[in-house]
């Protein structure tokens, strides 16, 4: 891998025009998935604001830049897509969220209502059955002892919690993690992954447009919450599905990649393990730390509006630029040993969940379920020992494993 | 540069100086005031940078939006008429000598 490569005149004359490195690494590769951390820090240091010759796009990996760009949600706008297509430009792959893919004032009005769906009095109600179903899951994953902590935990206790939360019908839940891993592919460029995503996804989509209706939502779900408000008039009646589709878009594949992290910290630091042990209080910050230190919300890119300093660079009108939020995470300007995975670490302000008005409207949902199942790990678990060659799973803006083959052993 | 203070459940009182324009929550996080959690990193999402503003103080904040409002419900500990959202806290001079009581939870 070469650092920097004067390659396309066209596109390198925009980085050539902004005063900024121009770089060859490709962060949607093989080689990328396998060890971001090491191009992550290319990229830090590089600069504050890099060109990206393989995709054409300006690229931020440092804390201070990505964080200034999530708080300047009119210069640097949503509703021209949040992955590399530019709707502008092109047609979007599915009809276009009304929340993460929108700009206030369209996006002040639909994120209200799932902010209180998901509010922390909602929480409230969910939260004893997320937690007995934690415990009961980490008895059973005990009884068995060895077990593939991704398929058997990581995806295991979400789709026993989120599917039945949500309202949705037993039949055809196997469509939810082919559905959400397909939209994450689908941010990334046109590589392969991308591409045989959204060619199989026809019987995915289908599925899913369905579950979004009304009559296949069970009272009392965040579904049927969702549809509430339309007759309460906050949304349109055409609005609640596509409302309903972002829950289920992004609520189950990112969990199951969050509590894979956390498990995979805990396999690869016993001493960290050990500290939560002596103090299961811990667990939400243990859930929270992983969520900084693997990210698994990689990126998200956001459109300039107008012409723009950044750092003391000019980027256009009409740009993409690629946000890193796992190398802003693990910034050494703005967080202390940040290679190291500490479940005592302050960890508010990482990026993890995003930051500013699309931060996260599932963050409560998110660390519920963390927090429960490491508690749990933390009150019966003695210890956790990787027995297996360790797979990693490869998509565009996930970042997770595959495959984790673990030995849990009793308290 | 604004000076505020915490007072911990058990009595205990945690005076720091403020950046201008900082909210609360930051001054907080930033010295290391153990009560304030503030998950969400002041975004008015997660209701865990919870305090209760000193009575004399209270009329001297500016109005709480509707979000606030309707987070500080979900909030873990008792809300009283004195809560508010230490992130939504903006730190002027006219602040100076701020006095916040922490609530004995976040979660
Ligand atoms: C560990 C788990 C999770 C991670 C790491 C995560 C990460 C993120 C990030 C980084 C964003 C910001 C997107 C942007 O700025 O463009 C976001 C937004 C969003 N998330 Fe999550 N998320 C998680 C769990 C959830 C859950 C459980 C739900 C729903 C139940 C959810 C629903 C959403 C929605 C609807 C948005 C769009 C919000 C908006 O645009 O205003 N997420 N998430
Ligand atoms: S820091 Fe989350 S609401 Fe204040």
């Amino acid at each position: 891998m070469s650092a920097t490569s004067p390659t396309d005149p066209a596109t390198s004359a925009k980085a050539v025009s902004a005063g900024v490195p121009s770089l060859d690494v490709d962060p949607f590769s093989a080689e990328f998935f396998e060890d971001p951390h090491r191009i992550h820090e290319v990229l830090r240091e590089a600069g504050p604001v890099v060109w990206l010759n393989k995709w054409v796009v300006f690229g931020i990996a440092r804390y201070t830049e990505v964080h200034a760009v999530l708080n300047d949600p009119i210069t640097f706008c949503s509703s021209r897509g949040v992955g590399l297509s530019d709707f502008a430009k092109e047609k979007p792959w599915r009809p276009q969220s009304i929340i993460l893919e929108a700009d206030p004032p369209a996006h002040t009005r639909t994120r209200a209502v799932l902010a209180q769906v998901l509010s922390p009095t909602a929480m409230k109600g969910v939260r004893e059955h997320f937690t007995a179903t934690a415990a009961a899951k980490v008895d059973e994953l005990l009884a068995r002892g060895s077990f593939d902590a991704v398929a058997d935990l990581a995806e295991a206790y979400p789709l026993s919690v989120f599917p039945d939360a949500m309202g949705l019908k037993q039949e055809g839940r196997e469509n939810l993690l082919p559905y959400a891993s397909l939209v994450f592919n689908a941010f990334g460029p046109p590589n392969q992954l991308r591409q045989e995503a959204i060619e199989r996804s026809a019987p995915h989509q289908a599925y899913v447009a369905a579950q979004c209706q009304r009559e296949n939502l069970a009272p009392g779900g965040f579904g049927a919450c969702v549809h509430a408000r339309a007759d309460a008039g906050d949304i349109t009646a055409e609005e609640a599905p596509l409302l309903v589709r972002s829950l289920l878009s992004a609520g189950l594949d990112t969990t199951v990649n969050g509590i894979g992290a956390a498990v995979y910290c805990l396999a690869r630091f016993p001493d960290q393990l050990a500290r939560l042990r002596s103090d299961p209080t811990l667990a939400r910050n243990a859930f929270e730390e992983a969520i900084r230190f693997e990210s698994p919300v990689q990126t998200f890119f956001r459109t300039t509006t107008r012409e723009v300093e950044l750092a003391g660079h000019h980027i256009g009108e009409g740009e993409k630029v690629l946000m890193f939020l796992g190398a802003a995470n693990r910034d050494p300007r703005r967080w202390e040993n940040p290679d190291r995975y500490d479940v005592t670490r302050r960890t508010s302000g990482h990026v993890g969940f995003g930051s500013g008005i699309h931060m996260c409207v599932g963050q409560l949902l998110a660390r519920l379920e963390g927090e429960v199942m490491l508690a749990a790990i933390a009150r019966k678990v003695g210890k956790i020992e990787i027995t297996g060659p360790v797979k990693r799973r490869y998509n565009n803006t996930l970042r997770g494993l595959e495959s984790l083959p673990i030995t849990m052993s009793p308290a | 540069m604004p000076s505020i203070t915490f007072i911990h459940p058990d009595g205990r009182q945690q005076q720091i100086e403020a950046g201008d324009g900082e909210s609360a929550m930051q001054a907080a996080t930033r010295n290391d005031v153990s009560g304030i959690l503030a998950e969400c990193g002041g975004n008015a999402m997660c209701a865990t940078c919870h305090v209760y503003v000193a009575e004399e103080w209270l009329a001297r904040l500016p109005a709480m939006s509707d979000d606030e409002d309707a987070l500080l419900d979900g909030a873990a500990a008792e809300r009283r008429p004195s809560s508010r959202l230490s992130c939504q806290i903006k730190l002027a001079v006219d602040l100076d000598g701020l006095v916040l009581n922490l609530p004995d939870r976040q979660l």
